[in-house]
């Protein structure tokens, strides 16, 4: 029963990661398509740098960086020794950085791909910028977002289990505890994997749906 | 703050597990390509029991993390004891191989994808001609099908390299020294975990801007056909 408290632990994780990627994602979209050439530069170097690092490598740095940095303030008010922040919170938020680049990706090609005329055509209309941004340009870029989005999801999801590493109990490591503890590594390692198969598995599922109701009153050519 | 000789130093010491990532990465990419390659063969088969066969094993490790693949074969495996007595123990013994193993059975099932896109972006009516010029299989897929697909491919195929690349770092969990190994080790000898996180980040970069690179070039040398003559970009029109 360990096991599906971890699930909820890895579902936590996975969710608060993608959530906090979503605001990192959407925030350096928003630089590229910045008219300041800094912004767009920073936006450019953030995705190209986080996409080109190994996922393990950013957990270490939060695990360890962010301790450092906490015992710092500490030892700024006062207080002696060694202050480590949550692991679940260190682990979102690394996931949330890496998933962040991936996504500013998915939603800079979501926005590109809108038909350009409709964006003139609205301006011509004489809309200002934030009515431009609500009426046409969200509605239509979460349609072109979405399976993209799903993939950035799989992949959040698949990196959930290299927080364990830095000793979060979710799935993977309670899988751990239980092939430390009982001597069956093989059948904890499957169920594990079994219970990560089933995530992905109803998640593409509900992307799946998800995608048929943002495309419905579209003509498809094929 | 930054302490530039530090992170030079830091650098240097990292630098020595660039040889196993690059094995690591090499020996998966080789064989995970091979396995790939049947499996896409398996996909595009009329025979649904191989299509269903080959699907599974995409679904199942795609739908997986690789850290879980990982552990069911290092740690996993030696809950059989009868697989001590086989060939295959030297090989499963070894945290390398385990590694590498992992990392090409995992691999495969994403390259095959690809390959399967590669080779359906073959024009149906190309391979039709070429059944019609008397054309058998073998010579078929050699001289119509493999040429087109290998370079329709490649954009895709150069994502999954570079993923492997990154990948590798996973095989530190299993006590490989590789570069991310090395770096928890300087971490946890020194504390200074910004620093090394910055060396050993430009050491990824560099691999992963180098394998990109040479994925261009190889683009470049098979898409001849499609390049625009010289003279017309001399004459200052955009390729």
């Amino acid at each position: 029963m360990d096991m599906l408290k971890a699930t909820g632990v890895t579902l936590c994780v996975a969710l608060s990661g993608f959530a906090a990627g979503a605001v990192f994602g959407c925030l350096s979209a928003a630089a590229s398509f910045s008219s300041l050439r800094a912004l767009r530069a920073l936006a450019d170097g953030y995705t190209t740098i986080l996409r080109g690092i190994p996922d393990l490598l950013v957990i270490y740095l939060f695990y360890f960086g962010s301790s450092a940095v906490l015992s710092q303030l500490g030892a700024l008010f006062g207080s002696e020794g060694f202050i480590s922040a949550p692991v679940i919170l260190t682990g979102a938020l690394a996931i949330g950085v890496v998933s962040g680049a991936y996504q500013a990706e998915v939603y800079r090609g979501a926005v590109l791909a809108l038909s350009k005329g409709e964006i003139e055509a609205a301006r011509a209309y004489g809309m200002p910028n934030h009515l431009l941004f609500r009426r046409i340009i969200l509605p239509q870029a979460t349609r072109f977002a979405i399976p993209g989005v799903g993939n950035v999801w799989q992949l959040v999801l698949k990196e959930s289990a290299l927080i364990s590493v830095v000793g979060l109990i979710e799935l993977m490591r309670q899988a751990q505890i239980g092939a430390g503890s009982t001597r069956k590594p093989f059948t904890f390692f499957l169920t594990a994997a079994v219970l990560y198969l089933l995530i992905s598995f109803v998640s593409g599922v509900l992307f799946r749906i998800a995608e048929k109701r943002a495309m419905r009153g579209i003509r498809r050519a094929v | 703050m930054i302490d530039l000789p530090f992170i030079y130093d830091a650098f240097v010491q990292l630098c020595s597990g660039i040889p196993l990532t690059l094995q690591l990465m090499a020996v998966s990419v080789a064989s995970g390509a091979v396995l790939a390659i049947a499996l896409a063969a398996m996909r595009l088969s009329s025979w649904p029991p191989l299509d269903l066969l080959a699907r599974i094993y995409i679904f199942i490790f795609r739908g997986t993390p690789l850290l879980v693949q990982l552990y069911l074969i290092y740690y996993g495996l030696s809950q059989f004891p009868e697989l001590r007595k086989t060939f295959l123990w030297p090989f499963l013994r070894e945290a390398y191989w385990c590694a590498a193993f992992a990392l090409a059975l995992n691999t495969a099932a994403y390259s095959a994808e690809i390959i399967r896109g590669g080779v359906l972006s073959v024009p149906a009516g190309q391979i039709e001609a070429a059944r019609a010029y008397g054309m058998s299989g073998l010579t078929l897929i050699r001289r119509i099908i493999a040429p087109q697909a290998l370079r329709q491919m490649l954009p895709g195929y150069s994502n999954e390299v570079i993923l492997m690349v990154k990948s590798t770092a996973l095989a530190s969990t299993i006590t490989m020294m590789e570069v991310t190994g090395l770096a928890a080790k300087l971490i946890s000898a020194t504390y200074r975990p910004v620093e090394i996180f910055i060396a050993a980040g430009a050491i990824y970069l560099l691999l992963n801007f180098i394998v990109s690179r040479l994925f261009k070039l190889f683009e470049y040398r098979l898409s001849a056909a499609q390049r625009q003559p010289i003279y017309r970009r001399a004459a200052g029109e955009n390729a």
